[in-house]
């Protein structure tokens, strides 16, 4: 939201490039991204001599590779890309490779603003994490999930920490091999697994989901286990917004779901499944996706469910940013929809992408398809459709959508009054 | 191609750490709290219907390929629940840890959860599901067969069948695709590809062993020109191991890895390769335990796929195999899910000379690896093939030397009672013999 004050919000319409005819430059094209700001669309190329580069807005970087996959943009509207050199693996930002390489390199993230960059490496077989250029310290037997804090400064990651040998079944589950590294530094807490995780917004505390043996699964916290054990449980978030450390987790007992937070049950409503909580921006509501029962799915807002169900899956949640909306994708016979408020717009779509909000919560908007045509739908009504096109993003004032998408091959940056929908 | 006589004589005891140690531990109070804690808490309402509905009258033996192969009622379906189950019930879970191991034993390397037997019992009495519900008390017990175990631990570290770790996933990819390339130079497996009409997945040993069996997906899809990807982190893996040792709790975490993998990539559907234990995880039982009625992003097995490109005519057939060929009937695909008229409209549409084996479709013997048998691993081997000389019969009496099983199960257990029977065959997956019989078009080779 802060980055996108700057964009240009008053350019109707801008031809940035015509990716169509890229492919008379190389010998390959793949797929275009673009960038937050739709000032820049790219794409990894080939060169007729193998090698490959990206092409921005119809230029390429001028360094080439013997590979490179994983074309993502930054939100300060850099561009990445996994690249390798001499049988290593780097990431390129804007066209220039890191300093040091490695034996492989994936799973780019990027924090809110950008300017920190993160990486899953391997070296000589040991796993962690680079960021920025530099690599942790330790490194480790395996890396898992990992996540970082809004600013930056923190990264926290599931890590194998102790070697295995071959069929060591009893070694696994009774001793462990997994915790929790943050920035480098490991737990001293081995459990048998560690998965999903969260760090609290100011990165002074970390919470993961972990198993310890084969059935006693609970919710760590700075190296410390929950006392409570659950016969399973999904990966934790913090609440946002408090000075206390408020890990909040689904966990399952007696073969029903329900939320806990620090260990303790929240909600008296317990479900089929109960997964992808989320707190609304202020911290206040807690939300999470539910299945009341077999087959039928929603979402439960401090533990009341929406009056509708959906027979297939509901996911994508998402809070406006005044906490008081709230929009899913559910798929029910078959039909994408966006649902909001427990309501579902009319319209059916062959997939959508995750509902946008604008700043004051009163309009949602959203990427849609239906027959291989894109376009993107603002509180249920569709604007023209396009070949191609990425999540709409609201101005500040709300008033107005950015709109980056590609018709008759060529890419467009479009600011679109929401009277326009 | 006779088969020699090789009926089980004795049986050997056959030393396993995890079922020993397992063992080991336990104490007469553990396990009858836990047995009844599943009597109480876990066992479906059928399970005492079938209890109470089973009339003892061994119809079911002859639907089983380890009593059609040793001839003894001890391995007979009733047979099985008889010693494990009616005993666990009838004591209410008083029983000793020696009882434990051997009922690990019976339910999982002496049942293949094949399902061939519900089908022959007048009552239609699933065994299957009172096998899988033994090895469920014997995994919260602790009393599960090494290498199963093994594996299921790699599913809940890697969530992946073979611990394959992350960066060689993608090594492996890319690496197909390099080799692909060569032959088809437009050729690519997308990475990540957000709004691909189809996530490829595969299982386990596809990268670790059968690297070939994604070159070649990747030669048909691009052949048959399909919007496609395949993910870039865990989730690719639709096999299940962990279904099969019991520990469902964990299968319910593999499974929500895999489809929420697609639904971040907005595919509009799966397609999985030739397997058949995964196809009975996403689509029956790992779905249904985290609440899914069915598959949320649409699954469909390898053999469909062909069948609806062979249909579309988005592939043709250049040139068929002339050698005679039959086709074994994976059990999780044709009884699981009725495959098997698209299987043979596929045969005939790349085969010359396609011999049935008799009995086929539903009633196809087990191939004795599935249902996590074949992951007990080496120690279980010897009598896994000596349990299935009913299947060496019935392969050796089709005469012919090429065997297409579309189930990387099947293919191991085949293989394994080829080469231990001498039956002078191999086993060919479909995507093989497309390979051997697809037309390229001109304009994607090099
Ligand atoms: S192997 Fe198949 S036929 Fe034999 S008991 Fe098990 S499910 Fe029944
Ligand atoms: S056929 Fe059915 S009723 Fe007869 S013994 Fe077997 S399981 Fe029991």
């Amino acid at each position: 939201m802060s980055e996108s004050k700057k964009w240009d919000w008053d350019t109707s319409e801008e031809l940035i490039a015509t990716p169509s005819e890229w492919k008379t430059k190389f010998a390959r094209v793949q797929e275009p991204y673009v960038s937050p700001d739709g000032k820049k669309v790219a794409a990894i190329a080939r060169n007729e001599d193998g090698t490959y580069t990206a092409c921005v807005n119809g230029e390429a970087w001028e360094n080439t590779y013997e590979n490179m996959w994983n074309l993502r943009f930054g939100p300060d509207g850099r561009l990445t890309a996994i690249v390798s050199e001499a049988g290593e693996w780097t990431l390129a930002v804007d066209g220039v490779p890191w300093e040091n390489k490695f034996a492989y390199v994936w799973d780019t993230k990027f924090n809110e603003d950008g300017q920190t960059i993160a990486v899953k490496i391997q070296q000589d077989t040991r796993y962690g994490l680079a960021v920025n250029d530099q690599p942790w310290e330790n490194l480790f037997e395996h890396i898992g999930k990992y996540v970082m804090t809004p600013d930056g400064q923190y990264m926290a990651a599931a890590v194998q920490a102790v070697p295995l040998g071959q069929a060591e079944v009893f070694k696994f589950k009774d001793e462990g091999t997994w915790t929790v590294a943050v920035n480098g530094n490991a737990w001293e807490k081995i459990f048998t697994n560690v998965w999903g995780l969260d760090c609290s917004p100011d990165g002074k505390h970390v919470a993961a989901e972990v198993r310890m043996g084969l059935y006693d699964y609970t919710i760590a916290m700075d190296g410390e286990m929950w006392p409570e054990k659950f016969n399973c449980v999904w990966e934790p978030v913090f609440r946002p917004k408090t000075s206390e450390a408020l890990a909040t987790a689904p966990v399952r007992a007696a073969g029903k779901w329900t939320l806990a937070v620090n260990g303790k049950p929240v909600w008296d409503s317990k479900f089929v499944q109960c997964w992808h909580q989320t707190y609304s921006p202020d911290g206040r509501k807690l939300a999470a996706i539910v299945a009341p029962s077999f087959g039928q799915w929603t979402v439960a807002i401090d533990g009341k469910l929406w009056a509708t169900t959906f027979n297939e899956l509901v996911t994508d949640l998402t809070f406006s940013p005044d906490g008081n909306r709230l929009a899913a994708i559910a798929k029910d016979d078959g039909h994408w929809k966006i649902v909001v408020d427990g309501t579902p717009w009319p319209a059916m779509y062959d997939m959508v992408w995750p509902p946008v909000f604008s700043p004051d919560g009163s309009k949602v908007a959203s990427k849609v398809e239906k027959g291989g045509k894109y376009t993107i739908a603002l509180n249920g009504k569709p604007w023209r459709e396009c070949e191609a096109l990425w999540n709409p993003v609201f101005s500040p004032d709300g008033k107005k959508v950015l709109v980056r998408c590609i018709e008759d091959g060529k890419y467009y940056r479009r600011i679109v009054p929401i009277s326009e929908f | 191609m006779a088969v020699p006589a090789t009926k089980l004589k004795e049986k050997k005891e056959i030393i396993d750490v995890g079922l020993e140690e397992g063992a080991a531990r336990l104490t007469y109070e553990r396990i009858e709290q836990v047995i009844n804690r599943v009597i109480t808490a876990e066992m479906a309402a059928r399970m005492k219907v079938y209890v109470d509905t089973c009339i003892h009258c061994g119809l079911c033996s002859t639907a089983c390929h380890y009593y059609l192969s040793h001839g003894t009622p001890e391995w007979a379906p009733v047979g099985k629940v008889k010693q494990t189950m009616w005993e666990i019930l009838e004591k209410k879970g008083k029983v000793s840890p020696e009882f434990i191991k051997r009922a690990s034993i019976i339910a999982s390397t002496e049942c293949n959860v094949c399902r061939r037997c519900s089908m022959y019992c007048p009552y239609g009495i699933d065994v299957a599901y009172i096998m899988a519900t033994v090895r469920r008390i014997c995994h919260l017990l602790g009393v599960t067969p090494q290498y199963i175990q093994d594996t299921a631990h790699s599913h809940s570290a890697t969530m992946n069948q073979m611990w394959v770790k992350e960066d060689e996933w993608i090594d492996t990819l890319q690496w197909q695709e390099g080799e692909a390339q060569a032959e088809m130079p437009s050729l690519r497996i997308a990475l990540d590809k957000e709004g691909a009409d189809i996530m490829y997945s595969v299982i386990g040993p596809e990268p670790k062993f059968r690297a070939q069996l994604i070159y070649q997906a990747a030669i048909l899809m691009t052949a048959a020109g399909v919007d496609w990807t395949m993910p870039a982190s865990p989730g690719w893996d639709n096999s299940d191991m962990a279904m099969f040792t019991g520990d469902f709790e964990m299968m319910g975490r593999i499974k929500r890895t895999h489809f929420e993998t697609a639904a971040k990539l907005r595919v509009k559907k799966i397609v999985m390769g030739e397997c058949g234990h995964a196809f009975r995880s996403v689509y029956d039982v790992g779905n249904r335990w985290l609440g899914w009625k069915m598959p949320p992003i649409p699954v469909i097995h390898a053999t469909q796929f062909y069948y609806e490109l062979l249909k579309e005519g988005k592939i043709k057939i250049a040139r068929k195999l002339k050698e005679p060929v039959t086709l074994h009937d994976p059990c999780n695909i044709v009884r699981g899910r009725g495959l098997h008229e698209m299987m043979r409209y596929l045969v005939n549409a790349t085969c010359e000379n396609f011999v049935e084996m008799y009995p086929n479709r539903e009633q196809n013997h087990c191939c004795c690896a599935g249902g996590g048998v074949i992951n007990c691993g080496p120690p279980w081997k010897t009598k896994r093939v000596e349990s299935n000389s009913i299947k060496a019969e019935q392969l050796a009496a089709t005469g012919v030397h090429i065997c297409i099983a579309p189930c990387h199960n099947c293919h191991g257990g085949l293989e394994d009672i080829i080469n231990t029977y001498k039956l002078n065959m191999h086993t060919m997956f479909f995507i093989d013999v497309l390979m051997k019989t697809m037309e390229i078009p001109d304009a994607l080779k090099a």
